[in-house]
This record gives C-alpha cells, structure tokens and sequence, in this order.
C-alpha cells in the first residue's frame, strides 16, 4: 500500500496508467486540458501525453458523447469527462439512445468502449445542477454499465477497468470525496469492476451505498456499535449490473437492509435493491428493506443541503425502525 | 427554400448541358467519367426508383412495418454516392436507400429493419462503410464528425494521396439541420478540421412541416457562421451531385477541412407509409417538382448521346428483376430467434442478460411441457 492520496490523485493516477498502456485511449471533455478540469483530475496529462491524447473539447455534452462514439468505432477509446451531474442531460440522447444500444444494433459487430467520468452528489455546497445523483437514469438503461468508487484505491483501480470494458461504462466520481485520502495498492487489484464489497462487518442489520454515502453508513455503524447494535456495511461499488452475491448473503445473516443514496428514492437504484432483496431473501427477513434517501424535490439550495441528504442520523433512524420490527 | 443564383446544376430539366460560370468550374469533373458510368447512374437512380416502389407496396400489403420512400431523391443519392471512394466512410440517415445499394448493401437488409427482423441489417466493414441507419434525426451526423477526428487522428487523411486519403460523409434531411445534434457537429467539425462532407438533402418537408419553419435563410448559408463552407446544388441533377460531391471529398481528404452541400430536391411521396402529403401539402408544389424529376431529365441526356430505346427497356428489365427478387426475399424473411432479445446487448458477459435468458428458456419449455400434457 502506498501513502494516503487523495481520491482525485488517485484517479489522476489510474488515468495517466491507462493512457500509458493503451495508445489508444483518449480523454476529452470540457477544461480537461491545460487546466487539468474543474476538479484537477486530469491535471498534467495533456503535457505529459500531449493535445492529441488529452483534449479539450467545444463546450457541448451532446457533442462529446456523440464524436466519443464515432471514435469508439474507429477503435479509440474514449474517455468523457461531462463536468457536473447537472450536465450530463444535454448528452442524455446520445447516451441512451445511440450509445446504449450501437453494439446490439450492430448485433455485437462492434462494441462500445466509452467512458464516461461524471463528478456527483452533494455536500460541496455548491450552486444548482452541480450536486445531483442521476445514477438511476443510467441503471435503467439496458446497455450501460455504472460504477461508483468510494475510496482512493477503487478509483485508481475501477477507472482502469472501466476503460478496459468493452461496454460502455458510466463512472460517477464522488465529488465530496474528491478530497479524502487513503491508501493504495498500485501493485495489485483485489475486485472485479462490477463487485460489492463487505467494508465492516456485522450481525444485526445491513447496511448498503455507493460513493460518498458508504463514509455516511461506516459513520452510522460505528454510532451504532456504541448503542450496541452490531452493523455490516456494504459498498455497492456497481450500479448496474448490481452484485447482489454479498448482499443476499448478508440479509441471510442480519435478516435486516437499509438502502441509503443521495438520490431522491422514488424509482431509484435504492428501490431496485430493495424490490431484488425482497424476491431473493424473503424468508430470511425480519423486517421490510427500508431505504433512506434524499427527498423526491429538486435539489435544494445548498444552505439546505445538510438537511435534504442523508446523514448518519437519519440511517440510524431507519436502522431503529428495522430492529423494531 | 427556392434555389439561389449560387446553386450549382449542371444539367438542365430539359436535359441539356448548362455552360455557364457557376457549372464551368464542374463540368471537368464529368467530361473526364467514362459513358459507363454514366450510364451507371441512371441504372442506379432506374432501380432505386422501383425497388423504393415495391418497398412502399410490401407496406402497404402488411410486409413492413414502416417505409420511407426516396421517389424524387435518387439523382441527390446516386451523384453523391457515386463520388465517395471506397475508403470512404458513410454515415446515413434512413432515406438513402440509393446510397447503400451503391456500398453494396443489399436491399433486403434495409427491408429487414423496416420489417421489424433487426434495428441493424448489415455489418458496415462488409459494405464498404456503409454504417446502419440512425432513426433519431442528426444523432449519426455527431458520430460521424468522431469517425472523422479519428482518421484524422490516425493520419489516414491529408497526406496527399486521393487513393488512400480517407473522408467520412454523413446525410441528414432538412429537418434534421434543427436538431442541436447538427449545430454541435458542425462546430466540432469545424474545431478538429475533420476530412468530412455534410450532404444535406432538403427535400422541403420535415413530415408535414415545411422547410421554412427550419430555416429563414437558405441552409447551405448557415455552416457559415460555423467557419464551414457551403454549397447549393440541384439535387435532382445527378451530375451536379456527383462533380460536387467528387470536388468537396477530395478536398476534405486533402486536409482543406470540413464541407456541406446543400442538395435541393423533392420528397414526392409521403414522409414514410404512415403518413398523408395530402393533407398539408400542394398538388401543385408537387407536380412543379415532378416536372423537375431527376431521371426523366437524364433520360434526355442520355438520348442526346446517343442511348436507344433498347438501352432503357433493358435497364427496366433489371429493375423489374431487382424488385421481384427483393419481393420474393422479403416474403420469405422469417422471424429473428429469442437470442437476439439478449445478445450483444453488452460486448461482455453480464449477469442480467444471462439470467432472464435463462429464464426465458425455462419458461417458454415449461408452457410447451404444459401444452403437451394437455394434448
């Protein structure tokens, strides 16, 4: 393991791996150039790989999926960086309607090996469109794979693997843990891209999230342990497909879920997990799957921000309410 | 949008050749072709027009599901398909059905995606770059301007070298030239000096809605302000379309950037099967552009050099032929299996596909287990 790094420095580092090791991958998008994007996370990488491997693009999202295609079809692989979540929409056709479906419309004669990095949630207290969690748009799209790393060393090793999938892969970077450092293995990856992970375990309730939430529920757990309720914490790590092998396994033991995204939860990946829990560990429940999520609005200005994201206390409600049962 | 003085034809209605200061410039281009290919051209506008027909028949028999008649665009097609080069890559919208027979898709596969069998057809890399048909307007103008950074990128253009320089050209109506995805490809173009022809084919009417409401200015202007430049053209004079198109790729190739060609032409029939011209549009504007029709005038100039009533009676035998064979094909086109609901969806293994496959089997085997009980 190395030194703590930074989530963003370690994705830095997984992309400069991965433009080393294949010609043919490229970065594109808005400011990832000389300015390294908002967030610093491609910093360096057009001096050190040059204008015609890292570019900055029209300020067009649209626009950068679409071409992203067309070079994926001539055999690049494209990696998007779409600046805020809130952005993503202007290229939401070309991702759902051309992206999603060219390799079965080809009837598999090609694929699709586009990335696309988008920056999400909440907690930076930032403007509007600049704190959302559209995962779910994503998930539902048959098609698309999405992922989401919560620590410096999945960063570093799912963005490689990300532009190593022939599929195309949604990458949502959790913003407020752009920051937070930790340690990595730069020699050895332990997890396949579209696995779940046990990050504490526990016998009495379950607790399941992605990206920035999984710090959220490891601060629960530990709030919980002191009241003396036993929690096992769950990284999702993928979205879509949903590992649920650790999940299932897990409900088995706690007979207890909680679900918590920053998402609002109505028709969410939350939902999904919860529906998929229900049909596959029935008779090992206790109690129903609940899930916490942010509240079905637009996302409010940010003085309100604490408020409308989940926080440790508003898991540990649900995690009362489930031990109730 | 009426022709400009600007716009380039090269053969007039009545079938001459027209010698002035815009068509100078172009006619080299077609006094160097061989007569066979011009005689070329009109077996491919002849034939396109009637397997194009028998298409719009199968639909209306209950064959197809949907068909978008080309009827009035074949000269558009056929010139500027005509002038691609084999290394081309050619990104289509879902009208060019004359654009495709010529790289060498077989028709039945364009009828096997109007059929409801495929939402493909073909392999592009086994028709010379013919990539499939895009149902959502301007979405493949976009991949289209990628395809050309990436040739760029890999120094496949400007060298220099016509024969191998490659140039991407993409079609779109002119209805689609509202779409955002359109604008964006053209600044994009124009930003990364992709080697790129945008061949717009204003064929007036964006279903029922007239071109006007797209544009107040003629469209070959506005990629213009893009830094990209434009030209008008008669599309319904196969030899403008070829000698433009052949001057515009080549130049893309070269290096001298992206271009677009404004081919004016005429949808004569309906927007596809489903719909009534009927209803929003003028015998009259119609019958004024069936006056202009793209083959009746290249009939007269073939005649003026020379061709015989034989010569056309035995390219209306071919076309005759095509149409059958591609009647007989479609009828025996059977329904695609179950595998192609979950196939290739992804390029690699995943869980979902593999599960509700599964599932599907054991399914469709327990109602036939149930069925042959109770027989």
């Amino acid at each position: 393991m190395s030194d703590d790094i930074a989530l963003s420095k370690a994705l830095n580092a997984g992309l400069r791996k991965a433009l080393a090791d294949d010609p043919r991958v490229l970065l594109m998008g808005e400011d990832i150039g000389p300015l390294g994007g908002v967030f610093r996370v491609t910093e360096g990488l057009q001096a050190e790989f040059g204008v015609s491997r890292v570019f900055d693009t029209p300020l067009a999202e649209s626009g950068i999926v679409g071409t992203a295609i067309g070079l994926a079809m001539r055999g690049y692989r494209p990696v998007c960086e779409i600046q805020f979540d809130g952005f993503i929409f202007p290229g939401f056709d070309q991702i759902t309607t051309q992206l999603a479906k060219m390799t079965s419309r080809h009837e598999g004669r090609i694929s699709m090996p586009v990335v696309i990095r988008v920056p999400y949630g909440g907690h930076i207290g930032a403007v509007e469109h600049h704190q959302e969690s559209p995962e779910a748009y994503f998930a539902h799209t048959p098609g698309l794979r999405v992922v989401s790393p919560s620590t410096p060393n999945d960063a570093y090793w799912m963005i490689q693997e990300a532009i190593a999938s022939n599929d195309p892969v949604l990458f949502f970077e959790p913003k407020s843990r752009y920051w937070n450092k930790g340690p990595v293995d730069f020699t050895a990856n332990e997890a396949p891209l579209h696995s779940s992970r046990i990050v504490r375990t526990g016998t009495e309730v379950t607790l399941v999230g992605h990206g920035a939430m999984v710090n959220v529920l490891m601060q629960a757990a530990e709030l919980a342990e002191a009241e003396g309720t036993s929690i096992e914490v769950i990284d999702l790590r993928s979205l879509s497909p949903i590992d649920y092998g650790p999940i299932v396994a897990s409900v088995q033991k706690t007979g207890r879920l909680v679900v918590a995204s920053e998402a609002p939860g109505f028709v969410s990946v939350s939902s999904e997990i919860a529906a998929a829990v229900t049909e596959k560990a029935f008779y090992s429940l206790e109690a129903p799957v609940l899930r916490v999520s942010s509240f079905d609005t637009p996302f409010p200005p940010a003085k309100l921000e604490t408020t409308y994201l989940p926080d440790a206390d508003r898991i540990l409600e649900a995690v009362d309410r489930a031990m109730a049962y | 949008m009426a022709e400009t003085a600007q716009m380039v034809q090269l053969l007039s209605t009545d079938g001459t050749i027209r010698t002035d200061d815009v068509s100078a410039e172009y006619l080299p281009i077609i006094e160097a072709l061989p007569d066979d290919t011009l005689r070329q051209f009109y077996r491919d506008m002849v034939v396109t027009r009637r397997f194009d027909l028998e298409a719009t028949n199968l639909q209306r028999q209950g064959q197809l599901a949907l068909w978008p008649p080309s009827h009035g665009q074949e000269a558009a097609q056929v010139g500027s398909a005509r002038a691609a080069r084999r290394q081309d890559h050619i990104f289509p919208s879902y009208r060019e059905h004359a654009v495709g027979m010529i790289r060498g898709v077989d028709v039945v596969d364009i009828v096997r995606l109007m059929r409801g069998v495929t939402n493909g057809g073909w392999d592009p890399a086994e028709r010379n770059n013919f990539h499939l048909y895009t149902l959502v307007l301007g979405s493949q103008v976009l991949h289209a301007t990628g395809y050309a950074m990436g040739i760029a990128l890999d120094g496949d253009s400007g060298t220099g070298d016509p024969q191998t320089d490659q140039a991407v050209m993409t079609y779109f109506g002119d209805g689609a030239t509202s779409q955002g995805d359109v604008s964006e490809a053209l600044v994009f173009a124009a930003s990364f000096n992709t080697p790129e022809v945008f061949f717009l084919q204003n064929n007036h009417w964006a279903i029922s809605v007239p071109v006007k409401v797209q544009s107040p200015i003629p469209l070959y202007i506005r990629p213009s302000g893009f830094g990209i430049p434009g030209i008008q053209i008669d599309g319904n004079d196969v030899l403008a379309s070829y000698a433009v198109t052949r001057k515009n790729l080549d130049e893309a190739r070269a290096g001298a950037g992206p271009r677009m060609i404004e081919a004016l032409t005429y949808r004569i029939g309906a927007h596809t099967t489903s719909d009534d011209p009927t209803k929003y549009r003028m015998d009259a504007e119609t019958a004024s552009w069936v006056a202009k029709d793209p083959i009746e005038r290249y009939v007269r100039f073939l005649r003026s050099r020379g061709e015989t009533d034989a010569y056309f009676a035995s390219v209306a035998v071919e076309a005759e032929d095509f149409a059958a064979d591609l009647r007989r094909r479609t009828l025996e086109l059977g329904k695609p299996t179950v595998d192609l609901i979950f196939d290739n969806v992804y390029s690699e293994p995943h869980p979902v596909m593999d599960e509700q496959k599964r599932w599907l089997a054991d399914y469709e085997s327990s109602l036939a287990t149930e069925l042959g009980a109770q027989a």
